[in-house]
């Protein structure tokens, strides 16, 4: 009788695991200490990292130079930015550039508008994340929210000055090359994956020939030949403009490399699906929209989302072309002589901006599968 | 279907020949299947009785010979396929159900887009056969939550909410744990007193005596022996069928 109680006593007091096999301590144990060779190597590790954290925080903030006082010629004075070299960084280049840089060359009293267009991108975005918008209407929100963006990046109507699309620049070109490259690629890559896996020897050829066509050149050297031969080849006056070549070139790139990560989720799908759906008597297009693609695209979000980014920064190779996205107005903003030098500062920040649109891909996507993933999980 | 007769027999196949690359796998396979006939198809495994099976709903194609389904022979009409399919149901031997979708939503799914009936009306037959397999209560949930016994018994409501006329079963018990065969069967002799066309690949040799009018013994690709199924497992006439009936036998 009292044996029990003791044991039953000693079950209540244990209901937490003693601190040295569960919780942070523990952890620390198994990970970091739980040898002499990993404690040195641990601390080791520990020191450098401490100390390139004080170095960089000495540097871009309690070193930093954040403005700089004007010449009399009206130009920035960066003498003082100058003298802190190494030493602490010169955020006064992007307090100077940073229209600039997210703008390009775009005029400067209408750059309202491609801030405006930034937003409309950023919202549009947020819109099609949230599951209670995933509806039929949403298309037509895309369309209308992209036309939108048109009207206004070329204006010429209501009073709006007209910009030729050669003076856009910045990250609302960046924007409009990922969005629209991802956007029309990603349907593309589609149909190509069921082409490649179709019946039809004309299709899955034509598809298989695409695809490895593609994928056996750089990226650059397709851009290359969307901007400098496919003029040559054109006739006289027929010559589409080098921002929808260059994005044509990406959709054609994307949707490829795309085309190739939903074939791996059509082949991943256990055949009795295919059967099942086939035994029911659904249609082709029935049987693929509601049966295969559902799951298969299911399979695939890790790397698509990977491609996705991937083709986001991708977009800034078109810096070859000619055409100003957002690191190519980074780059020709240090061209500046006041501010020759300060490149670290400026990549640092269009690395901000990228991570930023990144990581947020990425954070979404994991919602999404795990949203997906409820029925398998459940 | 109008074009049939009430007399004229659900399934003929007529000398059936199919072949994998050089190996022959139904060889000259003949069979008629009336209305409202229970068969059961029995076999060693490769013996070709599931490529059988698969044949009268094209799920495999065979190269030789003639197999009409309903009135309707199997070409490579599609327009002839698709009303085929729409009255043969299949369950298979690995379920089969489509794991994104809910119980209800995989019965409902096939009426709704292949037969084109109203939402409201196919979810109340697929109630209504959910309920007849005895799961009703499970319609919200997932395949992946229910256990094998279960997810078969949808599998079988799901092929009946299409209402087909002939029902073909590929080793609907063979990757049931054994306490679950009991479950899945019993759904299928109701099947059989209502005096549904079957046709079932399976080696539950007691379901065969109960509710089957015919079995038939395949090996290597053809079709050995038939009969009642008190003949057959009483007085086999073959050697095969003997080796094959002592193997199950000594498997029970």
């Amino acid at each position: 009788m009292s044996t029990t109680t003791v044991a039953a006593t000693g079950v209540a007091h244990r209901e937490q695991p003693p601190a040295l096999v569960y919780g942070p301590i523990a952890w620390l144990r198994a990970n970091l200490f739980n040898s002499w060779l990993s404690t040195a190597v641990t601390l080791a590790l520990a020191y450098l990292i401490v100390r390139w954290a004080i170095g960089f925080i000495d540097w871009a903030f309690i070193n930093a130079i954040w403005t700089v006082p004007s010449n009399a010629n009206g130009t920035l004075d960066s003498t003082a930015c100058r003298d802190a070299r190494g030493v602490g960084a010169c955020w006064a280049v992007i307090g100077d550039k940073w229209r600039f840089i997210l703008f390009g060359r775009y005029p400067y009293d209408a750059q309202w508008r491609p801030a405006i267009c930034i937003f409309l991108f950023i919202g549009l975005y947020a819109v099609s994340a949230m599951r209670r918008f995933w509806r039929k209407e949403l298309l037509l929100v895309w369309v209308v929210t992209l036309a939108v963006i048109g009207l206004l990046m070329w204006g010429g109507v209501l009073g709006m000055e007209y910009v030729p699309n050669d003076s856009w620049g910045g990250l609302p070109i960046t924007l409009i090359l990922a969005t629209f490259g991802l956007a029309f690629a990603f349907p593309l890559s589609i149909f190509v994956a069921l082409g490649r896996r179709s019946t039809m020897p004309a299709v899955k050829i034509l598809c298989v020939v695409y695809v490895e066509l593609i994928r056996g050149v750089p990226l650059i050297s397709v851009l290359f030949m969307a901007s400098v031969m496919f003029p040559l080849f054109m006739p006289a006056g027929l010559n589409p403009d080098k921002l929808l070549r260059a994005q044509v070139a990406i959709i054609l790139f994307s949707a490829a490399y795309l085309a190739e990560v939903v074939r791996a989720g059509l082949q991943a799908l256990p055949k009795g699906q295919y059967e099942a759906a086939d035994a029911m008597g659904l249609s082709f297009w029935q049987k693929t929209g509601l049966i295969i693609l559902p799951q298969a695209l299911r399979l695939v979000i890790p790397p698509l989302v990977n491609t996705f980014i991937g083709f986001f920064k991708d977009t800034s190779l078109v810096l070859i072309i000619g055409i100003f996205d957002l690191l190519t107005s980074g780059k020709v903003a240090l061209a500046d002589p006041v501010w020759q030098g300060f490149s670290s500062e400026v990549y640092l920040f269009l690395a901000v901006i990228y991570f930023a649109f990144c990581y947020v891909m990425a954070r979404y996507s994991r919602g999404v599968e795990k949203y997906l993933g409820r029925s398998v999980r459940r | 279907m109008s074009q049939t007769q009430a007399d004229a027999p659900a399934i003929v196949l007529d000398k059936v020949n199919k072949w994998y690359g050089a190996m022959h796998v139904l060889r000259d396979v003949s069979m008629t299947v009336a209305q409202k006939e229970k068969v059961v198809v029995c076999g060693p495994s490769g013996s070709g009785k599931s490529t059988m099976i698969r044949c009268i709903n094209r799920l495999e194609t065979h190269q030789e010979g003639r197999i009409v389904v309903d009135g309707t022979e199997l070409t490579d009409d599609l327009r002839a396929l698709d009303t085929i399919r729409r009255e043969v149901g299949m369950v298979f031997q690995s379920f089969n159900l489509f794991p994104h979708l809910t119980i209800l939503e995989n019965c409902t799914l096939a009426p709704i887009w292949v037969r084109k009936m109203p939402k409201d009306e196919a979810e109340a037959l697929a109630m209504q056969y959910l309920t007849r397999v005895k799961i009703p209560e499970q319609a919200k949930k997932y395949p992946g939550q229910l256990s094998g016994g279960q997810q078969q018994r949808v599998a079988i409501a799901r092929a009946l909410c299409m209402r087909p006329k002939i029902m073909l079963f590929d080793e609907p018990t063979s990757a049931l744990d054994p306490e679950m065969i009991k479950e899945v069967l019993d759904t299928m002799i109701g099947l059989a007193e209502d005096g549904m066309t079957m046709v079932c690949v399976t080696h539950e040799m007691g379901f065969a005596r109960q509710v089957a009018d015919r079995v038939v013994f395949m090996d290597r690709g053809e079709i050995v022996e038939s009969g009642t199924p008190t003949a057959m497992f009483e007085n086999p006439q073959t050697d095969r069928l003997q080796l094959f009936l002592s193997q199950i036998l000594r498997g029970h």
